[in-house]
């Protein structure tokens, strides 16, 4: 009945794709935000240790002196470069590449977009990233909670007080799941995905900010209204689907390459693939990139979004598949 | 010594082969895999990838346990395996019933297994002699039993029919050959032989 040689997605839904896409370069236009291409193909890997690279060979000569290159799952180093080298404030919509990410809101490769603003810092960024996104999927009045306060809300947990110990019972008390873990990261992972997301299903669109200073990966960290350490760090769920990720943005080289060798010491840890991380990326901070917030966002689910549909391959004409 | 040393390394080999085909990882799970959950054969209704965007991957899987028919959702890490069970549904005739137990026939061996009153379930309700029905098997144990979507049974009790408008509506019970009671129009007579929906137990039409 359904041929493998055919679009997964309706003409109509490629159509409303497109006419989303040209709504958003007419958003950054008329902002005076310059469109940019970065590499997909790239020297150095993401270092974050739960996203897996896609590697590939190059050969100056068929079949020798073979060099790794890495398909980019996102283009946040490279953009970082290009801030540092002066292009002020910055937009690109690219594919973007990570192994094993296949589900129904996941393809292996990926659509997104990605921009910086010199000057803002995050709660800015979150104002703008409303603009961009209410008219699109047809909403108002995003919503804005901290990380803590949402914890507080949905699972009546003080994560200023939790022990691991206490955050696994609680996690084993709403998942069936055989899980040993010292990481208290990963038990408000699964809280997060399989507890409090399911909740957002109804509450239309959130922005959740300042999260776990451990949780910070290239964002700076300052201190919350009770003088805790928090990660100027934004994710906005829309419909209980996880759709952007944002932060003020490091700009510390020294603090950057510190938590590149923290990210290689948990991979290796955790016996995960080690990569080399981007040296460029810190040279670059060294030289100076201007303070700013940035953002990226998966534009498949937000096309997903506003047409109001489940699966990813609705959206993507030829997901992974029939790729 | 090379020799025996060979000898070991095919053996390794075979031994990772059989352990490798009874455990599915978790990319493999899709809907309909049959898997063993705390020793009893569970089915995957629904597979779901979920990876927050910095976290860790899991698979959420909604489960239904093939003997008890509860269901509930499972979250398997990305490196856990599942063992898979040996379930197989297969099309099988409906022999007889002593009482006790409820007879299949596999049409083509001529092999015969015997479904006991839990594994029957409410399939007793629509069994006719000789109708085609799937029987799950698990290590060749039959544990459910699914009637064909459509049966078709005769009237062996009901009040009288009504002469005349069959458009004025009104249901009366009617009980069918097979045991089962079933709300009917009351222009249904006793004799007459309806069609029935199993997945319901509704009436549909007369035969």
């Amino acid at each position: 009945m359904t041929e493998l040689w055919q679009a997964t997605a309706p003409i109509e839904n490629l159509r409303k794709r497109a006419q989303i896409f040209a709504q958003i370069r007419e958003f950054f236009a008329a902002r005076d935000v310059l469109e940019v291409e970065t590499p997909l193909m790239t020297s150095a890997a993401v270092s974050d240790p739960y996203i897996d690279t896609i590697e590939c060979r190059y050969h100056p000569l068929p079949g020798q002196q073979e060099q790794a290159r890495y398909l980019q799952s996102s283009p946040e180093y490279a953009m970082k470069r290009l801030l540092a080298s002066g292009s002020g404030a910055i937009y690109q919509i690219c594919k973007a590449f990570r192994n094993g990410e296949c589900g129904r809101r996941h393809n292996p490769e990926f659509t997104m977009l990605e921009w910086y603003r010199p000057g803002f810092y995050h709660h800015q960024l979150m104002d703008e990233v409303e603009a961009l996104v209410g008219p699109v999927i047809g909403m108002a009045g995003f919503q804005r909670i901290s990380y803590n306060e949402l914890f507080r809300q949905y699972l009546q947990l003080d994560l200023q007080t939790a022990t691991v110990n206490e955050l696994a019972a609680i996690t084993r008390q709403h998942i069936d799941i055989q899980m040993d873990d010292d990481n208290r990261d990963n038990w408000l992972n699964l809280l997060m995905s399989h507890v409090i997301e399911p909740q957002l299903a109804d509450k239309g669109a959130v922005f959740v900010y300042d999260y776990p200073a451990s949780q910070a990966a290239l964002s700076r960290i300052a201190e919350d209204d009770n003088g805790q350490p928090v990660a100027c760090r934004f994710e906005l769920f829309i419909a209980g689907v996880e759709l952007a990720n944002g932060y003020y943005e490091l700009t510390d080289a020294a603090e950057q390459a510190k938590r590149f060798a923290k990210d290689i010491a948990q991979r290796q840890t955790e016996g995960l693939p080690l990569r080399p991380t981007d040296g460029l990326l810190v040279e670059a901070l060294e030289n100076g990139m201007p303070e700013c917030a940035g953002v990226a966002m998966g534009l498949d689910r937000l096309v997903m979004l506003a047409l109001g549909t489940e699966q990813i391959s609705d959206v993507i004409a030829l997901p992974f598949d029939r790729a | 010594m090379c020799v025996n040393f060979a000898v070991a390394t095919v053996h390794l080999s075979l031994i990772y082969f059989e352990i490798d085909m009874a455990n599915y990882a978790s990319n493999q799970f899709k809907n309909g895999l049959k898997v063993m959950i705390e020793s009893d054969p569970c089915s995957m209704v629904d597979v779901e990838f979920v990876k927050p965007g910095k976290g860790q991957a899991f698979t959420r899987v909604k489960l239904k346990n093939l003997l008890t028919g509860r269901t509930w959702e499972r979250t398997f890490k990305s490196n856990e395996t599942a063992e898979s069970a040996d379930v197989m549904d297969t099309d099988m005739e409906y022999l007889y019933s002593d009482g006790e137990m409820w007879h299949f026939m596999d049409p083509t061996s001529y092999e015969q297994v015997a479904a006991d009153k839990t594994a029957i379930g409410d399939a007793h309700l629509w069994l006719k002699e000789q109708d085609k029905c799937q029987v799950t098997l698990w290590n060749n144990n039959p544990i459910s039993v699914t009637p064909p979507n459509f049966v078709e049974l005769e009237v062996i009790e009901t009040d009288p029919g009504l002469k005349g408008d069959t458009a004025q509506g009104g249901s009366k019970p009617a009980k069918l050959q097979s045991g089962a009671v079933v709300r009917v129009p009351l222009f249904i007579e006793q004799g007459d032989v309806l069609k029935i929906d199993t997945r319901s137990g509704e009436y549909v039409s007369r035969a």
